[in-house]
């Protein structure tokens, strides 16, 4: 890891994964985020659980945001465990869009950091994902030093 | 078409104005100007002077007469009222098939079948992720899942409209299940949703599958087959609902929607076919936005210029293809997730916008529309305020009951100079199908979805409950109706049985004919569609066969 990279903007990948294709919404947060000084990395929709792991890795991003507006949403926990078994345990994991309370469990279960729905304030989103960045590059710097004592 | 108002004499008007103006100016010193949706700036106060009834007859004419200003029908909701199609599909084709026929059941003469989000991606049920199947329409992959999902539905004496984007595939299945039934394909009436490949390379990419050459082939070889062989059927529904849904403004929204039928239209000129044939059977679909008298306004103009379009650009003479007939959609866009009752109030007056501007069809939201796919409950509510509006409100009573205010018809001629600048940019562009390749028209919308957006967070645009009118409460999304899954999975295994099950060499007959029709200048390749779907082809196989013949749907993106 380079000295500089502590002072490299966020990257985040901004994706939609499985069968729904409506992305107004992924688009404005993707552009609320690079307002914010952030890099983005942003696909069209219909992405696969692999797709989104190989891309991560390959634009090592610190965080990765799904926009959910229909369903989508129940295959992200397979995307959480595809994330862990590729490494990328330090990845944080971002959902936009409408997820039913009872199913949001199931997601901050899984691993997910957190939920906006319908509404949210850029504000707010921009602040959670700078957090989550944040914590993001010190987990990983963690797993580098323990790794080499 | 704009024209300077026509100085009536009016003795005393002048100095009444100006007194009215004097005072109003001295209440209202350092207002700001305002502005609707479109950029159009409002006035306080409309009169005599901005709009004349001189005009008349050029601009609005009669219910039924050119150009169709005041309505498409002479008699309009008077003497038939709007067609209630509520959007419906969820589940198996056994749970579409129980939602659908107790809508018949309380009455209603058009029914919509919308197909699972896989189907829209082009994959057959045995390749998708379980979880998903079913959530968000009906899976829907052979004439035999067509069968079961229309058991019981009269096929021939209801209107049905599929969300059946190309290669149309429900509409090869319908076909199927008629010719079961012993019903003439002459009698099979309803419309072919999602045929606007130009709104969904643009702005709605969940209905993209086929290049943009192969789309373009495709509904040229469908509208063929339908004037053909299904005559009373509506093959092309231009979608302008997209295009707003996705941000552009109401204006730029019916420019580029004209100017998507405008490129349809010439297609089937330049191949030969009779325009006047065609265009009859031309219908748009629009989302109501909340801003009421842009709406009405966007809508009374859109009929004008469409007729004459059809007259006079398209050389269309039959009066029926002037007629400018849409489908309302009120806009999910408006609704909000904070109090949701509030939606019920915001529907009322979309829907209002939708009647009194003269609609042909109307799908009401579900106050819960923003957070989830609605409810049994919900959906009736959405019903009742069609009702309400209708029978307790009167408002089919007198047609175009707007028409002749002062503001609307002023406002009526600023929309149709704005859809006509846009019409005229994208016609600079070389047409809708080049503009939409170039990413001219992408482009615009974004810049007006983030202007919007812009306006929401500066608070400019007041939205009750979300930027002005808090109130303290936990957002909650109520739990959503899914499928059963075990009733899914053995739809699935059934499904996968039937492959192993049909004639291997029937199925590879016909997705070879199929192939071989994509390739060629002049089959028509839809009806290769049918032919395959007759032989137990599913839809994943006749789309991945498209795909590869006419090359893969990628959508182009401007973030």
């Amino acid at each position: 890891m380079s000295t500089t990279s502590g002072f490299r903007p966020i990257r985040v990948l901004v994706t939609k994964i499985g069968l729904d294709g409506h992305d107004r919404g992924s688009r404005i947060v993707a552009a609320y985020l690079r307002d914010a000084g952030m890099e983005v990395i942003y696909t069209p929709p219909w992405q696969t659980v692999a797709g989104v792991v190989k891309l991560a890795t390959e634009e090592d991003v610190e965080v990765i945001g799904i926009s959910s507006l229909a369903t989508d949403h129940l295959i992200v926990p397979k995307m959480m465990t595809a994330l862990r078994a590729a490494g990328l345990d330090h990845v944080r994991v971002i959902v936009g869009g409408i997820v039913p309370d009872e199913e949001k469990t199931a997601l901050i279960e899984a691993g997910v950091s957190n939920v906006f729905g319908p509404g949210a304030a850029r504000d707010e989103i921009v602040a959670c994902v700078t957090s989550l960045g944040q914590d993001a590059r010190h987990a990983r710097i963690n797993e580098f030093l323990e790794a080499n004592p | 078409m704009t024209h300077t108002a026509i100085q009536l004499p009016l003795p005393g008007f002048e100095q009444a104005q100006g007194e009215w103006r004097a005072d109003y100016s001295k209440q209202m010193a350092g207002e700001q100007p305002v502005r609707n949706r479109s950029g159009i700036e409002v006035q306080p106060l409309y009169s005599p002077r901005d709009w004349s009834s001189e005009r008349y007859l050029d601009d609005l004419g009669f219910p039924g007469q050119f150009p169709y200003t005041r309505g498409v029908y002479p008699s309009m909701h008077r003497g038939r009222t709007w067609t209630q199609r509520q959007l419906i599909g969820l589940g198996t084709p056994a749970d579409y098939n129980k939602r659908v026929l107790r809508i018949i059941d309380a009455g209603a003469n058009a029914i919509s079948l919308l197909p699972c989000c896989s189907g829209f991606r082009g994959i057959d049920c045995d390749e998708v992720d379980p979880e998903l199947l079913g959530t968000c329409g009906t899976v829907v992959n052979t004439t035999d899942h067509m069968d079961d999902a229309l058991a019981g539905v009269p096929l021939g004496k209801i209107s049905t409209a599929m969300n059946d984007p190309s290669p149309f595939t429900l509409l090869a299945f319908t076909l199927g299940v008629a010719r079961r039934r012993g019903v003439d394909w002459s009698q099979v009436t309803g419309t072919s949703n999602q045929s606007d490949y130009i709104s969904h390379f643009i702005a709605n990419h969940q209905f993209y599958r086929l290049s943009l050459p192969g789309s373009r082939r495709m509904l040229l070889d469908h509208i063929e087959f339908c004037r053909r062989h299904v005559p009373n059927w509506n093959p092309v529904s231009v979608v302008g609902q997209h295009m707003q849904q996705a941000g552009a403004t109401p204006a730029e929204t019916m420019g580029f929607t004209l100017s998507t039928a405008i490129q349809y239209a010439e297609d089937c000129i330049a191949r030969g076919m009779d325009i006047d044939d065609v265009l009859r059977r031309f219908t748009f679909f629009f989302d109501i936005s909340i801003s009421f008298f842009e709406e009405v306004a966007k809508f009374r103009a859109g009929r004008r210029i469409w007729a004459r379009i059809a007259r006079d650009r398209l050389g269309a003479k039959d009066p029926a293809c002037w007629r400018f007939k849409f489908h309302g959609q009120t806009s999910g866009v408006d609704l909000t997730q904070q109090q949701p009752l509030n939606n019920i109030a915001r529907v009322s007056v979309q829907a209002m916008a939708g009647i009194l501007s003269g609609l042909q069809s109307l799908h009401t939201d579900a106050y819960d529309e923003a957070i989830a796919c609605p409810s049994e409950e919900t959906a009736r509510v959405a019903v009742a305020t069609q009702n309400i509006l209708r029978e307790e409100a009167r408002l089919c009573d007198v047609i175009d009951p707007l028409g002749g205010s002062y503001y609307v018809e002023r406002l009526t001629d600023q929309m149709e100079a704005e859809i006509e600048a846009v019409i005229a940019k994208i016609d600079a562009a070389g047409g809708m199908y080049k503009a939409a390749e170039a990413g001219l028209v992408q482009t615009m919308i974004g810049d007006s979805a983030l202007a919007f957006q812009e306006q929401v967070e500066s608070g400019d645009r007041k939205i009750i409950g979300v930027n002005c009118y808090q109130v303290d409460q936990d957002l909650t999304v109520p739990p959503a109706e899914r499928p059963d899954p075990d009733a899914m999975n053995r739809h699935v295994e059934r499904f996968k049985a039937f492959k192993q099950e049909r004639s291997q060499e029937a199925v590879a007959r016909a997705l070879d004919a199929l192939a071989r029709a994509a390739n060629s200048k002049d089959e028509n390749v839809f009806e290769k569609v049918v032919d395959a779907t007759e032989a137990g082809v599913t839809h994943g196989e006749i789309v991945s066969s498209l795909r590869r013949e006419l090359g893969f749907g990628h959508p182009l993106i401007v973030a």
